[in-house]
């Protein structure tokens, strides 16, 4: 275990905006992409 | 459908008949639906496991402090989107060569996916260049060759979405990247062609890794997570892609209740 509480983990040792910037990015290029493939396949069934 | 594997039985033996029956888009529809459950549940495993082991296993770097945390999805994306254009430009080449429809619709299903790692990529190695070399962005050898691959896939998408003719958009879009293809040793031989600013590769097949263990589980779990991430992706927008270009067929009317 690295972190001594869940403020020492969110700081990342001062480097927070790099690690979470990078982190949270990722996670919105996936959610975008996930949402976009669900939109699409729901399109294709109906034919539209 | 049936008259065509039933000939090929004659001539090949089990197994590549059976590849050769997945080859049409009607067979490969529901396979893929079964295959893309397996590797969403597998990403979902491995993207879980690689982000314990990346915060709370992986010790601190000596160096670089907390940022060097970065890795665990910079190296994950940038192999990734090396990766996936390599097998892109595969089903490409393999449409062309065979002329299968299938290919071309694998090609065109890969080809966002690998689009966003490639921005991935780039996006986390900015983050993680301004606190390690005090810039956002260099115009080094290793980022360079990157940003080209991002614009391969964006040429790839708009050329062959600007063809109304799928099988000749295939075609082209193939040319396009199967020439690309080029890039992508450029990118990974790029640390040692040139004096970059970047550093060489942490992970090799002929060197023992310079990291520690804990670090190297994580990055090659998130690896693994963004694997097995692509494959559900590709198959999920593949099945769409079946759907939109057959949508005059039978078995799709037959699907969607019309008759």
């Amino acid at each position: 275990m690295n972190w001594g509480s869940l403020h020492e983990f969110l700081a990342m040792g001062g480097y927070a905006l790099y690690v979470w910037g990078s982190y949270a990015v990722t996670a919105l290029c996936i959610g975008l992409e996930l949402w976009l493939l669900a939109r699409r396949a729901r399109r294709a069934r109906s034919g539209t | 459908m049936t008259i065509d594997s039933d000939s090929l039985d004659d001539e090949t033996s089990g197994r590549g008949s059976a590849l050769l029956r997945f080859a049409a888009p009607q067979a490969f529809f529901p396979l893929a639906g079964r295959m893309l459950a397996w590797f969403g549940a597998l990403a979902a495993a491995f993207a879980a496991a690689g982000l314990y082991v990346s915060f709370f296993v992986a010790p601190t770097d000596a160096q670089q402090g907390e940022s060097y945390r970065i890795i665990f999805i910079h190296v994950a994306a940038a192999w990734m989107s090396m990766f996936l254009y390599v097998v892109m430009a595969g089903w490409a080449a393999l449409g062309l060569v065979l002329s299968t429809r299938l290919s071309g619709m694998m090609a065109s299903a890969i080809a966002p996916t690998g689009a966003m790692f490639t921005f991935i990529a780039l996006w986390s190695g900015a983050l993680w260049g301004k606190p390690t070399w005090g810039a956002w962005w260099v115009w080094d050898a290793r980022l360079t060759s990157e940003l080209i691959l991002l614009f391969l896939y964006f040429g790839f998408i708009a050329l062959t979405s600007a063809i109304d003719d799928p099988r000749r958009a295939d075609r082209a879009g193939a040319v396009l990247a199967i020439v690309g293809v080029i890039n992508v040793p450029i990118i990974y031989f790029s640390v040692k062609w040139w004096n970059t600013l970047h550093q060489g590769a942490s992970v090799s097949l002929t060197q023992a890794p310079s990291m520690a263990a804990t670090m190297l589980t994580g990055m090659l779990l998130m690896a693994l997570a963004a694997w097995m991430y692509s494959f559900a992706a590709a198959l999920w927008r593949v099945r769409s892609i079946i759907l939109e270009r057959e949508r005059d067929a039978d078995w799709v009317r037959g699907l969607r209740g019309v008759q």
